[in-house]
Parts: C-alpha cells; sequence; structure tokens
C-alpha cells in the first residue's frame, strides 16, 4: 500500500516537473519551404538560446476558422499563427487575435530606429507583425513564347491574347484580379481603388476580365499554377513569387518571370487573443528574438521573400544552399519591376463579401 | 389462479399485485437496455446532435447587435425612418453610450464586420470611429450628432441608421434570405442584384450534378456488381479486391490522378493526338469544367454503388434465371422480369448512399470543377474558413440538410424505405 502511494506521488511529482521544465511553444505556420525558412532562420537559433520547444503546426490556410473556433470553445492551444495581411485584419476585427504594442514589444533596429518605424507603413494593423513581403507576380512559359515576339513583361501581357495566345492561369478570387483589370484598362495606379468602389467600375473590370475569361483557368491551391506551369497547360499563371522562385532556381524548369505589376502582399505573425499571461510572456520574448534585423533577413538565405523591416534589406545575403545572390529575386528589388501595386487591405476588408459574391456569380455565368 | 380470492388482484408469489411485479420487472429490463446503450447515446448527443444544432442555430441568431448597442437599438426602434431625416440627438447620444463601452470591450470591429454583410462600408466605419470614440467622453462631450457627423461621413448617411434597426432583432431571417440570394432591407424581403445572385444557380447545380453522377454510377456500376455475384468464389474475390483498391487509396490522390489524365497535355489527350483522332492545337477540355467533375466523383463514389447492389445480388438464386429460361423466356424477358426486380433493393440502396454523398462534396469539385463544376458545399466552405459569415453559411448548410430529408421522404413514399437492402 505504501508502495502504491509513493509511486503515485512520485509519478505525480514527475508529471507536474516535467510540465514546468520543458517549455512548448506552438507555432502555426504555412508549411512546406516557408515553415522550413522560419525553422531555419528562427525556430532553431531561438530553441538553441532559450531551451523553449517549439510545435511547428501546418493550418495556416485553415486559421481563421480554427482560431474562431477554438475561441468559442475559449479553449485556444495556439501560440502565434502566421497569416495574411487581409487576414490578421480580419482576426483583429473579430477579436480573435491580441493588439501589440510594436514599440514595446519588438526589437528596435540596429541603428535605434524603432520598430513601428522600421516597420512603416507594413503594420496594417494593431494586431500584426509584419514578417515578409512576398507579391502575387506572373511566371511564363520561355518555350511556348510565339517566335520573334518579346518575352511577357507583367501583368497586362496576360490579357493581349494576340500577342501572346494560350491558356492563362489566375487566382479564383477577385483580390488582385479586379484591379490588373482595371489597371490593363487604363485607369490610373492612384484611382484604381476608387473606380472599383463604383458599379461601373466593377462591370469595367469585369468586362476586362470577360476578354479572358475563356482562356483562363481557375486555382485555389497556390501549388496548383506551379503545377499547370509545369505540365505545359497553360501559357502565364499567377503565382507566388516564391513558389515561381523555387521552381526556375531549384528546378530548372523553363519559365520565366514577369514582375511589371506584381501585387505586393504581407505575411506576418498576431498572437491568438485569450492565452494565459504566462505563455504570453513566452511569446512576447519569442517574437522580439524572430522578428528583429538580422533575423528576417536571415530568413531571405532559403526563400525569396523580402523581409519587412527597411533595416534587413542591406543585410540579405546569398541563398543557403544554392549559393546564388537572393537579392535580385526578392520583390522589393528595384530592378523587377517598373510597376507595383500595394494592395489596399482595409479598402478589401469593407469590400471582400460583396465583390466576391458578385466575382463568383461572374465565374459561374 | 388458485390464490386469488373473489375478485382482488392477483398476486406474484411476494404478495405484490402481479401486474405491478411485472412492470417492474419490465422497466429493469428497460433501464438496462437504456444502460447498454447509454454510451452511446451520450457520445452522439454529445458529438453530433449538439454540436450540429448550436450550428445550425446560427442561421437564425443575431444577437450581437441588441447586445453591442443596447441603448441605441431600443430608441432608434422608435426612429421612423421613412421620413428620410436622420435620427435625433437622443439616439447619437445612447450610440456615444454603447460604442464607447463596446470599444472598451474591443466588440465593434466585431458587430461592423456582422453589418457589413449587409451594407458594404461599415466595417471601416466602426473600425475607424472606435479609435477616436475611445478618447470621447461619453456622457458630458454632447452634442453628439454633430460629433459623429464630423467624425465620419458614414454617420450622416441613413441607410447605415436603416441597416442598423432592420438587423437589430435578436432573431432574424436575414441569413436564410441570403442564402437564397434574397436580402432582407428595411422595406421587407428582396432578391439580390442580379450581378450577386449565385447560391440557386450552385443548389440546382449540386443537385442536377448529384443526380446524373448517381445516374453514371448505377449504369457502370450495375454490369460490375453482376459479374461478381455471379463468377465462383475465388475469381469473384480477386477482382472484389479491384473494386476495393481505389476505395482504400486517398481521395486526393484519386482526384490529383484524373487531373492528370484529361488535363489537356495529360494522357488521354496524348493518347488521342498520337492516334491522329485529335489535332494537336485543338486538345479537348476535358477537365475544370462540368464533367471532369462527373467523370471524377462518378469513379471515386462507384464502390459505395457496386457494394450494396453486390450484396442484394448475391443473395438472388441462380436458379431463378434459368427456371424462367426453362420456361421459354429469351434472356432479355428472364433478365428484366425475373432478375432485375428482384436487384432493385440493392439499386436504391447504393443511390441514396451516392446521391447523399455527392450532394455534400467538397473537395473533388474544388480540385477538378473550375468555374461551372462547383458544388453548395464549396460556397459553404468559403463562408466557413474565409468569409467568417457563419450564420450565411449555417443556413446554407440548413437548407441542404432540409432537400436530404425531402428527398429521403418522397424515396420512402415512391420507392418505399423497407425496399433498401445493404446486404
Amino acid at each position: 500500500m505504501t508502495f502504491t502511494k509513493t509511486l503515485l506521488a512520485s509519478t505525480a511529482l514527475a508529471f507536474a516537473a516535467g510540465s514546468v521544465s520543458a517549455e512548448e511553444m506552438t507555432i502555426v505556420s504555412w508549411g512546406g519551404a516557408y515553415s522550413k525558412s522560419q525553422l531555419k532562420a528562427y525556430h532553431e537559433p531561438y530553441s538553441a538560446k532559450s531551451g523553449v520547444t517549439i510545435i511547428n503546426d501546418d493550418s495556416s490556410a485553415e486559421a481563421v476558422a480554427k482560431l474562431r473556433a477554438m475561441n468559442e470553445a475559449q479553449n485556444v492551444t495556439w501560440d502565434l499563427v502566421d497569416v495574411e495581411a487581409a487576414d490578421a485584419i480580419r482576426l483583429c476585427d473579430e477579436g480573435l487575435a491580441m493588439e501589440v504594442d510594436h514599440d514595446a514589444d519588438l526589437a528596435a533596429a540596429p541603428d535605434g530606429t524603432s520598430a513601428s518605424d522600421d516597420f512603416g507603413d507594413m503594420i496594417v494593423s494593431e494586431c500584426f507583425v509584419p514578417q515578409i513581403v512576398f507579391s502575387t507576380t506572373f511566371g511564363y512559359r520561355t518555350d511556348m513564347v510565339p517566335a520573334g515576339v518579346e518575352p511577357p513583361k507583367g501583368a497586362c501581357d496576360v490579357f493581349d491574347l494576340k500577342t501572346y495566345p494560350g491558356k492563362r492561369a489566375l487566382n479564383k478570387r477577385p483580390i488582385a484580379n479586379m484591379e490588373w483589370a482595371l489597371l490593363c484598362d487604363g485607369v490610373a495606379y492612384k484611382d484604381v481603388y476608387a473606380t472599383l468602389e463604383t458599379e461601373e467600375g466593377q462591370a469595367r473590370a469585369f468586362a476586362k476580365l470577360d476578354t479572358i475569361k475563356d482562356q483562363t483557368v481557375w486555382w485555389s491551391s497556390s501549388a496548383e499554377p506551379i503545377q499547370l506551369l509545369a505540365d505545359g497547360e497553360v501559357f502565364m499563371a499567377s503565382a507566388y513569387n516564391g513558389r515561381l522562385f523555387s521552381m526556375i532556381a531549384e528546378q530548372k524548369q523553363p519559365v520565366g518571370m514577369a514582375w511589371d505589376w506584381q501585387m505586393f502582399d504581407l505575411d506576418g505573425w498576431i498572437i491568438p487573443a485569450g492565452i494565459s499571461d504566462e505563455r504570453l510572456a513566452l511569446v512576447k520574448d519569442y517574437l522580439n528574438f524572430a522578428t528583429d534585423t538580422q533575423r528576417l533577413a536571415d530568413q531571405a538565405k532559403f526563400i525569396s521573400y523580402g523581409p519587412a523591416r527597411a533595416s534587413s534589406a542591406p543585410l540579405v545575403g546569398k541563398h543557403a544552399e544554392l549559393g546564388i545572390d537572393m537579392a535580385p529575386h526578392m520583390p522589393t528589388d528595384p530592378n523587377n519591376a517598373e510597376n507595383t501595386f500595394v494592395n489596399n487591405y482595409n479598402w478589401w476588408a469593407d469590400y471582400r463579401d460583396d465583390i466576391d459574391a458578385k466575382f463568383q456569380a461572374w465565374l459561374a455565368k | 389462479m388458485s390464490d386469488t380470492t373473489g375478485n382482488g388482484p392477483v398476486l406474484a408469489a411476494d404478495g405484490t399485485p402481479l401486474k405491478r411485479s411485472l412492470a417492474r420487472a419490465l422497466r429493469r429490463e428497460k433501464t438496462r437496455a437504456l444502460l447498454l446503450i447509454a454510451p452511446l447515446l451520450l457520445f452522439v448527443l454529445i458529438s453530433f446532435i449538439f454540436p450540429i444544432g448550436s450550428m445550425l442555430f446560427r442561421s437564425v441568431e443575431n444577437d450581437i447587435v441588441a447586445d453591442t448597442l443596447p441603448n441605441t437599438v431600443v430608441l432608434l426602434a422608435k426612429w421612423d425612418s421613412s421620413t428620410g431625416d436622420l435620427p435625433g440627438e437622443d439616439v447619437y447620444a445612447a450610440m456615444a453610450v454603447d460604442m464607447f463601452a463596446a470599444v472598451a470591450a474591443k466588440k465593434h470591429t466585431r458587430l461592423g464586420t456582422r453589418l457589413n454583410y449587409e451594407k458594404t462600408g461599415v466595417s471601416s466605419l466602426f473600425r475607424q470611429s472606435g479609435r477616436k470614440i475611445k478618447k470621447w467622453d461619453p456622457v458630458n462631450d454632447g452634442p453628439y450628432k454633430a460629433k459623429f457627423l464630423e467624425l465620419h461621413k458614414g454617420w450622416g448617411d441613413i441607410e447605415v441608421w436603416r441597416t442598423i434597426q432592420t438587423h437589430s432583432g435578436r432573431v432574424t431571417s436575414g441569413y436564410f434570405l441570403n442564402a437564397i440570394d434574397m436580402q432582407k432591407t428595411p422595406d421587407g424581403p428582396k432578391a439580390q442584384p442580379e450581378d450577386k445572385q449565385i447560391l440557386i444557380t450552385l443548389f440546382k447545380r449540386t443537385l442536377f450534378m448529384s443526380m446524373v453522377i448517381t445516374v453514371s454510377c448505377v449504369l457502370l456500376g450495375y454490369p460490375v456488381a453482376w459479374i461478381l455475384a455471379n463468377l465462383p468464389m475465388r475469381k469473384a474475390n480477386l477482382l472484389m479486391i479491384l473494386v476495393l483498391l481505389p476505395f482504400w487509396t486517398s481521395l486526393l490522390v484519386r482526384t490529383s490522378a484524373w487531373k492528370v489524365m484529361l488535363q489537356q497535355q495529360g494522357v488521354i489527350n496524348d493518347v488521342l493526338v498520337w492516334l491522329g483522332l485529335v489535332n494537336d492545337a485543338d486538345r479537348l477540355v476535358m477537365i475544370n469544367n462540368q464533367f471532369g467533375t462527373i467523370v471524377a466523383m462518378t469513379h471515386i463514389l462507384l464502390p459505395f454503388m457496386i457494394l450494396p447492389m453486390y450484396s442484394v445480388m448475391q443473395t438472388i438464386p441462380e436458379t431463378y434465371l434459368r427456371a424462367a429460361k426453362s420456361l421459354g423466356a429469351t434472356n432479355w424477358t428472364a433478365f428484366w422480369r425475373v432478375y432485375f426486380p428482384q436487384s432493385i433493393p440493392g439499386i436504391g440502396a447504393g443511390s441514396i448512399l451516392v446521391f447523399i454523398l455527392s450532394i455534400g462534396y467538397y473537395i473533388t469539385p474544388e480540385i477538378v470543377g473550375g468555374t461551372k463544376g462547383v458544388f453548395i458545399s464549396n460556397r459553404i466552405a468559403y463562408h466557413i474558413s474565409s468569409s467568417l459569415n457563419w450564420g450565411l453559411a449555417a443556413a446554407l448548410g440548413a437548407i441542404l440538410l432540409g432537400v436530404v430529408l425531402i428527398l429521403y421522404w418522397a424515396y420512402d413514399k415512391i420507392v418505399g424505405i423497407d425496399n433498401v437492402k445493404l446486404g
């Protein structure tokens, strides 16, 4: 009897001790090459420094719905979540993400510039800690460019069926496509969203998209356009620049980049609302480390996404395995595109539901 | 009957009336049965009925407006929106109090998102106003009407106030109206503008395509099931493995395989071009449309049709066919008049299974459906995971559930549910 009691007591003690000593943190991200770059640049150095075990969960694609379900069940099991800027705004609006004091919680740049100045416009929401700049841009099959024709340069060549016949692949959602349609129909960059707010502007965008509708394959997961290009199913496809980079540089596919009017987008961290103070302290410690100038620059060694801090840009070096210079492959490199487009997330937060319904109705027609 | 006296009650051995004793024994029996199934019952209740019920309840629930703006809603109810005048100072003052509290509780943006489903632009109106209202004194800073109008021009838009007024009830029909391409407006239910009508189309398409898939499964599965049922055991088992093998393969793998087969640079087109049947320049378009969805889903759901048909056909004695033929029936008559009627329960079971599965299918249409091959479930998934409009998703789901139940009921009336056999 005494023996059993001792055994029970010691087991309980071991459990208690175990839960205190081995600190764990669950970080949610997108998986694949992107998660790997975070593992190398952030997680491994942080674990080595602090002894915290980091558990990766590749659920970012369903993060918005899952966070809401966790919040309603009052059992938030995630500590930090990687989401797109538009989702960060939505999560912040829904009260599912915690507000962050950027200057108090994040490290300043090496020259002393405060974090909020260093990130600048990238901070699109109070809950959002920016991490990378990526872009939705175009890849094309170099072997399918008609003879004697200049290869395509950017988004507007997608609408030019005469010069560049063949199928195109576009994302099956209105964001980016509506803006490109208007830009390539002659609307000035600064007027795009004002135009898109009106019924006539929306009709104009749809009319422009109508011209290529029967030549377009619509994708919904980001691996699809890459596969479509690799199979030669389409001539041009919109895709995330990091995926195009790995297709061209790592897999040596006959694909070229058409950067003009690339659509900038942001990705970064949010802290789920409702985690305990103890865990919050740990998360903030990690955030402070993982979003400092050097760490953000380090990530660019593994994937061709630009660091969101201005002070990180000069530190971007060579690819960790291929040894090629990464700077020219960054969407932020000024040589890549004459024109770039910055997505207006707050505008989309208002208009997304309305225009998405119209877009789906248009697709079904 | 020997120990009863006169017309007194019949007694059991221990002296209690037999009736009561019997009832007690029965009750004990019932309790035991209930206890035995209790774990399952509880499990189903907790993990199935309750979550589904609470999810469906979201389709009518609308507490958020009245909870976030309690004072405003009461005053706004008395406001007559038809005059074309903005609400008076009292409403604005109540709004200041409510918004101040909501901003402190960080609930104003959530309300903004909710109302943005009804009127585009309200989301940013609430978000932007919240930042400034935080600094107000909600009691002594009046008059508030002027303050609000200065804050954001949205507060001077009569449509914003009408939207809040219309959607202030705790129970709403708005989501269900949205689900059938209508909207709840201050002037009653109205059809959505034509360029936003999509859901009815998707419902019709889902039903139509599910029926086509069911019929093609019957046509393809019937001969296979017949062969399976009539081959010697050893060969039948081998064939059965061929039927089951795809069944055990991941759904995604099979769907992607169809992509490789059907796409323009895919296997089928390559073979056709190589044979010279199709010109290289105009390869067939077989995927990212309805055809692709029907082919892929028919293949994926085929085992659900073959298995019930097979198990029913196995029970039909071969001798019946032989008897029919020996009585002078042709092959066709023997099949059609004798064999086929007996196999109908299998067709029924398979059809119900395939139809109900395909009506809620999501992943295959998403991958191979293109623009004209997607189902209503793809829209439900969008509202659950991207737009977070769970009310609308719940309404769409409730309608889908209702449609399935009606079809099930109709099937019961026409064919009879007793006529369905899984084996």
